[in-house]
């Protein structure tokens, strides 16, 4: 033992959290191996951007099919869900003052998900496992490249049992007193939809992974089986996403504003209808699928009459909501958006977290309800199209979230000062405007046809070539432009994570990481206030900004359905 | 008092009323969703572009047979471009066409204004049936057999490229599949 023995927590000076250095170890090391994987993974998306764009051509096809099953894999799965250990185990622990259940099942979960994660990094990188993320038997990879998933998938949902395990212990320990905190609530409905997705995700890929083992005779996997089952693990698991970053959102709400939930009792009942209709999202992708009724699809493409589509939008009011609310409380009372011109745009924990917002919900949220319309699909599925949507929701989204709270989280967890100030002060704008840019061209040149996971799309020396339109092949080249901006919005952020926590400057224990952040209920009990907001409104800013939402929602929505008509009939 | 990373200050929260900016807007877009549900099943009466979702099970083998009948029957001309058969069923029928590595075939010819009953399947993979410049996207599986409607309802050369990755090297693959469809006045 050595002669200075610290305890077992830290209090940090300005929020408050009591952190356990146990669990926070574990958020250091799943969060470092995150950005580690975005690296990687981004620069296979860097090739496969400059082979998109049809004047550059990088990658010859096999290497490209490599480069695009790599990047996928990566980016959508290992950084991803990397980074959401981290957030369950902070909030599991950090947020209610906690030690983690178990952490040496927390470490099992660590080194599983690694190994897993490079052993199919080896197997695609061995050349016979391009089969793309989606894996779609007859395509048949490597087993080890389904045998690296299933552990990851392991690892991921012992993940998921020790947040589980965690909240048991903060109840019996009553490290909280009452209801649990709303983005914990966030993390539970996330670690639900994880479980449901990590089973799914197994149901598929042991029996995939024994059939690429050609041991048993006459043993093949059902195409249409195996996409109605994998889906319920590749859709549930962007939807793992989805509610992460939500919860971010609130607790970036939180950390800079000093803001409360407009209603907990709203914004708890959107995460349950997440909970309860989320998951009949997976059928997004079988809608042209053979062998599936339409009522079937239907029933499900509208998560039960969009339940889940009002959840998120709820959740678009709610968090600007709540930051509005607490801006006017402060003082920023004043016209429609006075609250939104002062809010802190050159930090970049609250610039990437609204960018996030704005992104996701005009670029990815708008697209996904429109393009999941049973009949729209047809005229969308499998283009460009879908990157582009998935580019807004994931990318514009979720990474970017994941990034603004990491900004927040380098100071308090990994104890450093933010290194490169101006360079974070910047990143956020720069990587949305990539991939904002980016998404929007894709899905121009997809609705032109372009298809999707194409080495090439001018069919070069074809006899039966087709031409796509000028504009589209235009577009792919101006969309992929973007996307080198957006490769480079994201190296500005591993540069700065990496500087910080390798040397940034120490900030010792009991000092304050961040300002301090005035609540805003007690800044608004100072003003001797009543009411704050116009015409009983209490955030009628928002409440513009969300009808503008809503009326893009709407004219995109018949834009698209004036487009269907128009081509051949079927029936 | 109170934030979204401690527990809430009113233990009673499930009895605070909603405040006007959020009970509007969940009005609002719950009426939105409930349109948006009613749409969609109405345009199956009141929409020309729809699933039919009929399909059956088959097999390669068996797919390939049809595909032969097909072409024995139905074939009228040469293709300029390729010098392979061109097939016109008559209108009203049964038409086959098969994605496999890396083509769809056979070559149709289709009259502008008829129906037709397109049945889609695969002879190894997975692909995806993408009709070009209209931009009409199925799945297309092995051992499954779609079947739609199809009207043109313009003339002219109309490609058909694959949506689904299905593998394949430089030279050859996923990026080099096509078939193609003419549609006659």
């Amino acid at each position: 033992m050595a002669t200075t023995t610290l305890s077992e927590y830290r209090v940090d000076p300005v929020s408050g959290l009591k952190i356990n250095r146990t669990a926070n170890t574990l958020v250091k090391w799943n969060a470092f191996a995150a950005v580690v994987f975005l690296l990687v993974g981004g620069l296979f998306g860097l090739g496969v951007a400059l082979t998109r764009m049809p004047s550059v051509q990088l990658l010859p096809p096999e290497m490209f099919y490599m480069f695009l099953t790599a990047h996928g894999l990566i980016n959508l799965a290992v950084w991803i869900i990397f980074f959401e250990m981290a957030v369950l185990y902070f909030l599991g622990a950090h947020v209610l003052g906690n030690r983690l259940a178990t952490p040496r099942f927390a470490w099992a979960q660590f080194w599983l998900m690694l190994v897993g994660a490079a052993m199919v990094a080896v197997a695609v990188l061995g050349g016979n496992s391009s089969v793309m993320m989606t894996s779609y038997p007859p395509l048949e990879a490597a087993p080890h490249f389904y045998l690296g998933l299933i552990l990851f998938a392991v690892g991921a949902l012992i993940g998921c049992f020790v947040f589980l395990g965690t909240l048991v212990v903060a109840k019996k320990e009553k490290t909280y007193s009452g209801s649990l905190p709303l983005v914990v609530f966030g993390g539970v409905t996330a670690c639900v939809i994880a479980i449901f997705t990590i089973v799914s995700g197994a149901l598929i890929l042991i029996p995939t992974f024994i059939w690429s083992l050609h041991i048993i005779d006459g043993f093949t996997i059902n195409p249409m089986m195996y996409r109605v089952v994998w889906w319920a693990f590749g859709h549930s698991s962007q939807q793992i996403n989805v509610v992460t970053h939500i919860s971010i959102w609130y607790l970036i709400a939180s950390l800079v504003f000093g803001a409360k939930p407009m209603s907990e009792k709203v914004s708890r009942f959107a995460f349950l209808l997440y909970i309860l209709f989320l998951q009949l999202g997976s059928v997004h992708h079988l809608l042209s699928d053979p062998g599936l009724t339409s009522a079937w699809k239907i029933f499900n493409t509208s998560y039960m009459i969009y339940l889940a589509v009002l959840a998120s939008m709820i959740h678009g009011l709610t968090v600007p909501g709540s930051i509005e609310v607490a801006q006017r409380k402060k003082g920023m009372d004043a016209g429609l958006f006075t609250w939104l011109r002062k809010a802190p745009w050159g930090n970049p924990v609250f610039s990437g977290m609204f960018l996030s917002l704005v992104g996701f919900g005009f670029i990815g949220g708008i697209t996904g309800v429109v393009m999941s319309v049973e009949q729209i699909n047809m005229i969308i599925h499998n283009t460009m199209y879908l990157p582009g949507h998935f580019h807004g929701t994931l990318v514009a989204g979720t990474t970017m979230a994941f990034m603004a709270v990491t900004y927040w989280l380098i100071p308090v967890v990994f104890q450093r000062k933010i290194a490169l100030a101006g360079v974070a002060k910047l990143q956020p704008y720069v990587f949305s405007l990539g991939a904002w840019v980016f998404s929007i061209s894709l899905m121009g040149a997809g609705t032109l046809g372009v298809q999707r996971r194409h080495a090439d799309i001018t069919f070069a020396g074809q006899p039966l070539a087709y031409e796509y339109p000028e504009i589209a092949k235009g577009l792919m080249d101006f969309g992929e432009i973007f996307a080198v901006i957006m490769s480079v919005g994201a190296i500005m952020f591993i540069i700065v994570v990496l500087a910080s926590i390798f040397a940034g400057e120490r900030i010792p224990e009991g000092s304050a990481p961040w300002p301090k952040v005035e609540d805003a209920d007690v800044a608004f009990a100072k003003t001797g206030k009543k009411h704050i907001g116009i015409g009983g409104f209490e955030a009628p800013g928002t409440f513009v900004l969300a009808l503008i939402l809503f009326v893009t929602l709407v004219l995109y929505y018949f834009i698209n359905f004036k487009y269907l008509s128009t081509v051949w009939g079927m029936s | 008092m109170g934030t979204s990373y401690t527990t809430p200050t009113n233990p009673d929260w499930w009895r605070e009323p909603i405040e006007r900016t959020e009970i509007i807007w969940i009005v609002l877009s719950f009426a939105w969703c409930l349109f948006m549900f009613g749409w969609m099943v109405s345009w199956h009466w009141i929409g020309n572009q729809n699933m039919r979702n009929e399909a059956y099970k088959t097999t390669p083998d068996a797919y390939s047979k049809k595909l032969a009948d097909q072409l024995a029957k139905y074939s009228v001309r040469k293709d300029a471009a390729t010098g392979e058969d061109v097939v016109a069923p008559p209108p009203g029928s049964d038409v086959y066409l098969a994605g496999m590595q890396w083509q769809w075939r056979p070559i149709l010819e289709f009259q502008k204004g008829k129906t037709y009953r397109l049945h889609l399947s695969s002879l190894d993979v997975g692909h995806g049936f993408s009709l070009q410049p209209e931009n009409i996207n199925f799945q297309v599986y092995p051992g499954y057999e779609q079947v739609l409607n199809l009207t043109p309802n313009k003339s002219g050369t109309f490609s058909v490229v694959c949506g689904e990755y299905c593998g394949g090297v430089n030279a050859m693959g996923h990026h080099t599949m096509l078939g193609r469809i003419y549609v006659k006045e």
